[in-house]
C-alpha cells in the first residue's frame, strides 16, 4: 500500500485548505456558481438531481482497512449511512451538503485520499486491474505504475485544461480485467520475445456517444518508456483534439479522425523529443513506489477446513465455486464479496458492510481491500483455510450473496434515481432483473453472464460491452430501454450490436427474461456461456426471442 | 396568457443543502412542488427565471420546468422532475422521506 510523503500530504492538505475557502466566498456570496462549478468539479463534488454528490477516488482500486473504515464513517457522520462504489474504483456519496464538503475532504485525506481529478477535464483516477498483486495469471502487479501515473497526472501544469476527461486503465496481466480497451489511454502488460515485461499500449477506446474499442499504438513498450511515451501521448491530444465540440473531444475521436499512423507518428515524434527529459528520476521514484507494494508475507499451513466446509456446507460450496478466483499462491485465494444481494442497488455498500469488510481484510487479509469495476469488493489475499469464517461474517450482514460473473451481478450506473445527466433509471431495472432471476432459479444454471445497465449515452455502466447491455433513454418523455448483445469488456473487447427497439419501463424485464430463456433453449450444453452462444448464432434467434410480434407479422 | 405557452414553475437546488426547490408566488422558495407559483404566461416565467437566477447566495441552476395542475397545486409533466419532486426510487430518501419548508 502506497503511503503518502511529505510532499503528497503536504499536497492534498493545501488544496482542501483553498476548497474550503472556496466554499466560503461561495456561500458569502463573493464567487458566483460560473465561477465556483469548475472549482468545486476539480474536487469531485457534483451537484445531482436531489443534491450535491462528492466523488472520491480509490486509486487502482486499492485500499486498507483504516480507509474503508473512514469511508463508512463518512457514510455516518456526513451522508446517509452508505456509500456507492462506480464503474471506475470510486466511491460516491449522494447526500452531502456544501459546507460539509470541506470537511470530509480533510477526514479523507486523515487517511491519505482525496476527491482531485475525479471529475473535470483532466486524466481521472487511474484505475487497474482489481486483482492486481493476487492474481495467479499476472505478470507483474500494475498498482506501482498505476501510482507512478497518478502522482505525475495530478495537478500536472500542462493537463489540467485538456479538451475533455481522460481516463487511464493499467492491467498488469494478459487477461484483461480492466477494461483497457475502453480506456483513453489502456495500459496492458506483456513479454516481448526476450521474456521482458512492458506493455501494449492501447489509445482511442471509449464507450459513450460513440463506442469504439481502442487500437494498438505500441505493440512493447518497455516499463522504463511508459511515463515519457503516456505524455507524449496525453500532449499530442492536448494539441489535437477537438475543443469546438464537446461530443468530438475526446481521443477516440482524435484517433478516429486523423487515424492511428498520424496519431503514432506525433506521438513518436513528441515522445523522442521529451524522452531525454527524463532523466531517471521518474524511474528512481517509481522503484520508491514499488518498495510500498512489496507482496505480503504469505502464511502456509492446511486448508483442510476450506474443503471440509465446501463438503458439509452446500451454500459454502455455492458462493467458493462463484466468488473465489485463483490466487498466486496455491494456499491462497482471491475472494470477491458481492456488493450485488439479489434486489439490492448495485455497488452499494452499507457503513456496517463496509466495517465488516474492513475487519476480515484486518482479520484475514493481510489488511487489503480492492474496489472493482464491477462494483464489488475483493479481499485479494485470504488463506484457504479462513475461506469459511469470511463466509460466515459475510453473510450475517447481507454480504455473501454467490453471484459473481452470473446474471445478478449487474454493473449499473446511478441512472434518474441520482444523476443529473440521465435519460432514464437504471437501478430499479438492475433490481428487478436480479430478483426475477432468483426467483426463477435459473442464475446458476444461466451461468457467466454480464448485463450492463446505463441510464443514458454516456455509458457509465459500460452497457456497450455487456454481453447484455441495457441503454435508458428518454423518447417523448417517457423511459425506454434499448438492449445491444455481444458486448466484451475482456482482451477480445467488442461493442454490443444493438437489438431493435426500445422497450419501456414495464417491457424491458419481461425482454430481458424472454432473451436469456431463449439463450437456455439455443446452447449446446451448459458449457457454452451466452456470449459463445451468441457469437456462434448471431443476433438473428436472440432477435427472434426478444420481438416475436415481429416475426408473425412478417410471417404474415 | 399566451395560447401556446405550456405553464411552467422555476426550479433549481438549493445552494447549501443541494435539495431540489421550488420558486412560489410570494418570492419565497419551497421543497414541495406544488408550492410553486404555476406560470401560464411567457413574458412573467422570463421575469420569475431572471429573479431566481439573481439570488446567487442562495439557489442553484434555476430553470423553468413544464407543470400541470394538479388537486393539490402545480405537478411534474416530466418524469425527471417527478423523481426531483420526491427523491430516488431506492431508497426513502429525499423529499419522500422529509417533507419540509426551507
Amino acid at each position: 500500500m502506497y503511503k503518502y510523503n511529505d510532499f503528497d500530504e503536504a499536497f492534498v492538505r493545501s488544496r482542501n485548505a483553498q476548497f474550503r475557502l472556496q466554499v466560503e466566498r461561495r456561500v458569502d456570496g463573493s464567487l458566483t456558481e460560473d465561477e465556483f462549478k469548475p472549482l468545486r468539479l476539480m474536487n469531485g463534488l457534483y451537484l445531482q438531481l436531489h443534491a450535491y454528490m462528492l466523488r472520491v477516488a480509490i486509486p487502482y482500486g486499492t485500499l486498507d482497512s483504516a480507509k474503508m473504515r473512514q469511508l463508512a464513517y463518512l457514510a455516518d457522520r456526513w451522508d446517509k449511512g452508505y456509500g456507492h462504489f462506480t464503474t471506475r474504483q470510486n466511491i460516491q456519496y449522494n447526500w452531502p451538503k456544501l459546507s460539509d464538503v470541506p470537511d470530509m475532504l480533510d477526514a479523507l485525506a486523515d487517511v491519505e485520499m482525496h476527491a482531485i481529478q475525479t471529475s473535470g477535464n483532466t486524466i481521472r483516477n487511474v484505475t487497474a486491474d482489481h486483482f492486481a498483486g493476487a492474481s495467479a495469471d499476472e505478470i507483474e502487479d500494475p498498482r506501482p505504475i498505476a501510482e507512478l501515473l497518478r502522482q505525475w497526472s495530478t495537478d500536472h501544469p500542462e493537463f489540467q485544461f485538456l479538451p475533455r476527461k481522460f481516463k487511464i486503465a493499467v492491467s498488469g496481466s494478459p487477461t484483461d480485467r480492466a477494461v483497457t480497451r475502453a480506456h483513453d489511454i489502456g495500459l496492458r502488460m506483456v513479454r516481448n520475445e526476450a521474456g521482458e515485461p512492458g506493455f501494449e499500449v492501447i489509445v482511442g477506446g471509449g464507450l459513450g456517444r460513440t463506442p469504439m474499442v481502442g487500437k494498438v499504438l505500441r505493440e512493447f513498450l518497455p516499463k522504463a518508456d511508459l511515463l515519457p511515451y503516456c505524455e507524449a501521448i496525453v500532449s499530442v491530444y492536448n494539441l489535437l483534439g477537438r475543443r469546438d465540440n464537446k461530443y468530438k473531444a475526446r481521443i477516440k475521436i482524435t484517433v478516429h479522425e486523423n487515424g492511428l499512423d498520424k496519431i503514432r507518428e506525433l506521438v513518436d515524434a513528441r515522445f523522442t523529443q521529451i524522452r531525454p527529459e527524463f532523466s531517471g528520476v521518474d524511474q528512481e521514484h517509481l522503484a520508491e513506489i514499488e518498495r510500498h507494494f512489496a507482496a505480503p508475507e504469505f502464511v502456509s499451513g492446511p486448508t483442510a477446513q476450506y474443503q471440509t466446509a465446501r463438503d458439509t456446507n452446500p451454500a459454502f460450496r455455492s458462493w467458493s465455486d462463484t466468488n473465489l478466483s485463483a490466487h498466486k499462491n496455491p494456499d491462497y485465494a482471491i475472494v470477491t464479496i458481492s456488493i450485488k444481494a439479489h434486489g439490492q442497488t448495485p455497488g452499494d455498500a452499507t457503513s456496517d458492510q463496509m466495517r465488516v469488510m474492513a475487519d476480515l481484510a484486518e482479520q484475514y487479509g493481510h489488511n487489503e481491500l480492492r474496489i472493482s469495476h464491477e462494483q464489488n469488493v475483493i479481499l485479494p489475499h485470504v488463506h484457504k483455510k479462513d475461506l469459511p469464517a469470511i463466509y460466515a461474517s459475510l453473510k450475517e450482514v447481507g454480504l455473501a450473496t454467490a453471484n459473481i460473473g452470473l446474471i445478478s451481478d449487474i454493473i449499473a450506473c446511478p441512472g434518474m434515481d441520482y444523476c443529473a445527466l440521465a435519460t432514464a433509471r437504471s437501478i430499479p431495472v438492475a433490481q428487478q432483473i436480479a430478483t426475477r432471476f432468483d426467483e426463477l432459479k435459473l442464475e446458476h444454471d444461466i451461468g457467466e453472464l454480464k448485463i450492463k445497465i446505463s441510464g443514458c449515452i454516456n455509458a457509465c455502466g459500460h452497457h456497450h460491452v455487456g454481453h447484455i447491455g441495457i441503454l435508458g433513454l428518454d423518447r417523448a418523455g417517457v423511459e425506454n430501454y434499448q438492449i445491444t448483445l455481444g458486448g466484451d469488456g475482456t482482451e477480445n473487447a467488442a461493442i454490443g450490436e444493438r437489438a431493435g427497439p426500445g422497450f419501456a419501463y414495464d417491457e424491458i424485464v419481461p425482454a430481458i427474461e424472454r432473451l436469456v430463456l431463449g439463450y437456455l433453449d439455443m446452447r449446446l450444453d451448459a458449457e457454452e456461456p451466452f456470449l459463445q452462444t451468441y457469437k456462434r448464432l448471431g443476433a438473428g434467434p436472440f432477435k427472434a426471442v426478444l420481438y416475436p410480434e415481429a416475426i408473425k407479422k412478417n410471417a404474415a | 396568457m399566451s395560447q401556446n405557452f405550456a405553464p411552467k414553475i422555476v426550479t433549481a437546488n438549493h445552494l447549501v443543502e443541494g435539495d431540489v426547490i421550488y420558486l412560489t408566488e410570494n418570492g419565497d422558495w419551497s421543497r414541495n412542488h406544488s408550492d410553486a407559483e404555476f406560470i401560464t404566461d411567457e413574458a412573467r416565467a422570463a421575469i420569475r427565471l431572471g429573479f431566481a437566477e439573481a439570488q446567487q447566495e442562495r439557489v442553484v441552476g434555476a430553470y423553468l420546468a413544464d407543470a400541470k395542475l394538479g388537486p393539490n397545486g402545480p405537478a411534474p409533466i416530466h418524469f425527471r422532475e417527478d423523481f426531483r419532486s420526491r427523491g430516488p426510487s431506492n431508497y426513502q430518501h429525499g423529499k419522500q422521506s422529509e417533507q419540509t419548508n426551507v
